[in-house]
């Protein structure tokens, strides 16, 4: 069984907000039925202030999905589309007083069915492209689809690389064999047969100090100085508790949805799930408002990148 | 059980108080190593032997001998299918099916990885197998076959005995996981075709942590564990022997039991189910009820999730378990379930039922009671229920985007 909050039992057990909203003038319908978690939000927003008067939900799902939805109708409740759309997947979490890793993308889910609802309210579409895959690190919540992902664009070939870029199997280790065959797989589609004995990639040497450089701007054209701007406001709030950790994380490019940081020191062992790339690459999408993948990136190798 | 109701027998059973009072002189007064020389080892190589011949019994085996301890199903399960590959390194083939239990489908999965051919045989929407299909499969390629004797989702039973003897007839070894059919259905296998057999005692009252590979006797075999001569050299490993007693006696009183398994208890898993079904809308019996353990109950209920059910269940006190995704942290619902093409909004709201000797009819009877009021609860919350029914063409009325 879950190691669920008192809290997330309490409002599964008593959902608050439970069913249709009759007055709506506000639906979002996200989730995945094959995942088995879907949900639809409506909204009675005062179209006057923009205030959400009321706030209801039907969800297919489990007791987190129930719970998360619960709490995400009592979080928006009074407040404007403005204010809600500030509220995030860890505010959800928070206000259940955690979740499970497993089960984080409840929360995830209740953000996005609010980003929908809103997007139906201002005649808006919403559209997601945010792809989740199998949770193979369990210490740091990093999926499949990231771990691929990172091993392609920075040509990873041993599991030290992985940890290095994304944390995953820096904890306990047990996921080191699903890393090893990721990396089998993806490095089969170039011709290259997995060696367990590569040397790792060599380690840049963590930064001395916080020196935000300007990136270059990639493939995004014009209104790109503010959206940067936003990347940059995200990235420097999250640095201090890296670097608490004796991490830290720095911008290095931005090519269209792609947001190429590097992350140096290990942090290994530390817990700290809400700050892992997923973390990270959760905060970026709810500024900017729309998909963006982040990818960790040695410095030289995204420039040459970049710059090709 | 003394609070609750406990109705999830196929995960694991309660040791019988007996058993457990035949094995605790075998922590204290008689723990010596069976293999020594000394008076402190000598009773205990005794207690071992009856409890091999109380495991024999229950199998039905002709030798004593055919029976091996083991830690659990799922050693037996990775025993019995490398031993067939190391004895017949030429055969690369293995045949399985879509809904074995995880100790063998990942295993094969696994060594499809390594290059070995799996061929997973499908089962249609009732859990059933083609035997024309896996006749075609039969070849001098094929190293073992490995078919669970019964579902332990849905309680389906396969023609293991039918499936070893077409093995036999190709000459390949017939492995059979049947963690879930021994101590409910009677088993004989000195007049079968069986090659080798799985159990695992925590899931017929005997404690966690035993198990037995029967191996008969003549088929060739490759041990998994080397380094003693326990087992006469084919598991080595010094003795779980207080676990063995216990195996040993849970054997003689399952075979004690059978016939209330396969009446009493049964009439109780039918009563079960046509309660539910007569007072809970929209909601199916998955596998093959007509052919399925006795014990055993799984039932889709439509447009809800499992998890939610079962944390429903269990504040009302409860245990029963679910082949949704939410309950294992996967991305989809119980491999079983797809396997026989059940949708997605049903898959998820499968429960399983699995009774044991120690239910009675007043339990039963709450469960009954309880269950419609959870389902509606659930519907209520549900974008696929309506006042009281499902919606109209449910698919369209709520089509999520992904997430």
């Amino acid at each position: 069984m879950w190691d669920y909050s008192e809290t997330v039992k309490e409002h599964f057990f008593n959902p608050r907000n439970a069913g249709e909203v009759g007055d709506a003038n506000a639906t979002g319908d996200v989730g995945s039925i094959s995942c088995g978690d879907a949900l639809r939000l409506q909204l009675k927003v005062n179209a006057e202030t923009e205030v959400i008067e009321d706030a209801g939900f039907q969800t297919f799902g489990c007791g987190s999905a129930i719970a998360s939805s619960s709490a995400l109708t009592e979080i928006i409740k009074g407040k404007t589309l403005d204010e809600a759309l500030k509220v995030s997947n860890q505010d959800i979490a928070d206000y259940l007083e955690g979740l499970p890793p497993e089960k984080m993308h409840c929360s995830v889910m209740g953000r996005e069915a609010l980003q929908a609802a809103i997007a139906d309210y201002r005649g808006e579409e919403w559209k997601d492209d945010h792809e989740e895959g199998e949770l193979i690190c369990k210490c740091f919540a990093i999926d499949a689809v990231m771990i691929e992902d990172t091993v392609r664009a920075n040509d990873l070939s041993s599991v030290e690389d992985v940890t290095n870029y994304t944390k995953a199997g820096g904890g306990c280790s047990s996921c080191h064999e699903g890393i090893e065959e990721i990396l089998t797989k993806v490095l089969a589609e170039k011709g290259i047969e997995f060696d367990p004995e590569a040397a790792p990639k060599p380690q840049v040497a963590p930064l001395d100090e916080p020196t935000p450089e300007t990136p270059q701007v990639a493939a995004s054209g014009l209104t790109s100085f503010q959206r940067i701007k936003k990347i940059e406001d995200v990235i420097e709030k999250v640095r201090p508790m890296l670097q608490a950790d004796r991490g830290d994380i720095e911008l290095v490019d931005v090519d269209g949805n792609k947001v190429m940081v590097h992350l140096v020191g290990a942090c290994a062992g530390c817990q700290m799930a809400g700050m892992t790339l997923g973390g990270v690459q959760q905060q970026l999408m709810e500024e900017l408002g729309e998909f963006i993948q982040l990818i960790p990136v040695q410095k030289k190798a995204v420039h040459a990148v970049a710059g090709a | 059980m003394s609070d609750g109701i406990y109705l999830d027998n196929n995960a694991t059973t309660q040791v019988d108080p007996e058993i457990v009072e035949a094995m605790l002189p075998y922590f204290t007064e008689q723990f010596g190593n069976p293999s020594s020389m000394h008076q402190f080892g000598n009773k205990v190589g005794h207690a071992i032997k009856k409890a091999r011949s109380q495991v024999q019994a229950l199998l039905g085996a002709q030798y004593d001998s055919e029976i091996l301890f083991t830690s659990c199903g799922t050693e037996s399960d990775s025993t019995a299918i490398l031993s067939a590959l190391k004895a017949y390194p030429k055969r690369t083939e293995i045949i399985t099916t879509t809904v074995e239990h995880p100790a063998v489908l990942e295993l094969c999965k696994h060594l499809e990885k390594e290059g070995y051919t799996i061929h997973f045989l499908e089962v249609d929407a009732k859990g059933r197998l083609d035997l024309d299909a896996y006749q075609g499969l039969l070849s001098s390629k094929v190293a073992v076959v490995s078919v669970m004797w019964a579902n332990n989702e849905t309680g389906t039973l396969f023609p293991v005995e039918e499936m070893a003897a077409m093995a036999r007839e190709a000459g390949v070894l017939f492995h059979t996981d049947a963690v879930q059919a021994v101590g409910k259905v009677p088993i004989d296998l000195k007049n079968s075709k069986i090659d080798m057999l799985s159990l695992s005692g925590h899931k017929l009252h005997a404690p966690k942590g035993i198990g037995v590979l029967y191996l008969k006797r003549g088929t060739r075999y490759r041990p998994l564990l080397r380094g003693g001569h326990q087992e006469r050299g084919r598991r080595a490993g010094t003795e779980n022997a207080a676990s063995i007693v216990g195996l040993g006696m849970a054997c003689e009183l399952a075979m004690e039991h059978m016939a209330y398994e396969n009446s009493e208890v049964k009439a109780l898993r039918d009563r079960l189910q046509e309660g539910i079904l007569e007072a809970v809308p929209n909601c199916f019996v998955t596998g093959d009820p007509d052919n399925r353990l006795p014990n055993t109950l799984n039932i889709a209920f439509e447009f809800i999730e499992g998890e939610a059910i079962l944390m429903l269940l269990n504040k009302d006190g409860i245990a029963a378990s679910s082949g949704s995704a939410c309950t294992s942290g996967s991305l989809e619902p119980s491999h079983v379930m797809r396997a026989m093409d059940i949708p997605f909004t049903a898959a998820h709201g499968t429960i399983r039922f699995s009774l044991s000797r120690y239910n009675t009819p007043d339990e039963i009877e709450k469960v009954i009671a309880v269950v419609p009021a959870i389902m509606t609860k659930l519907r209520k919350l549900s974008p696929y229920w309506g006042e009281d029914g499902p919606v109209a063409n449910p698919d369209a009325a709520f089509a999520p985007a992904y997430s």
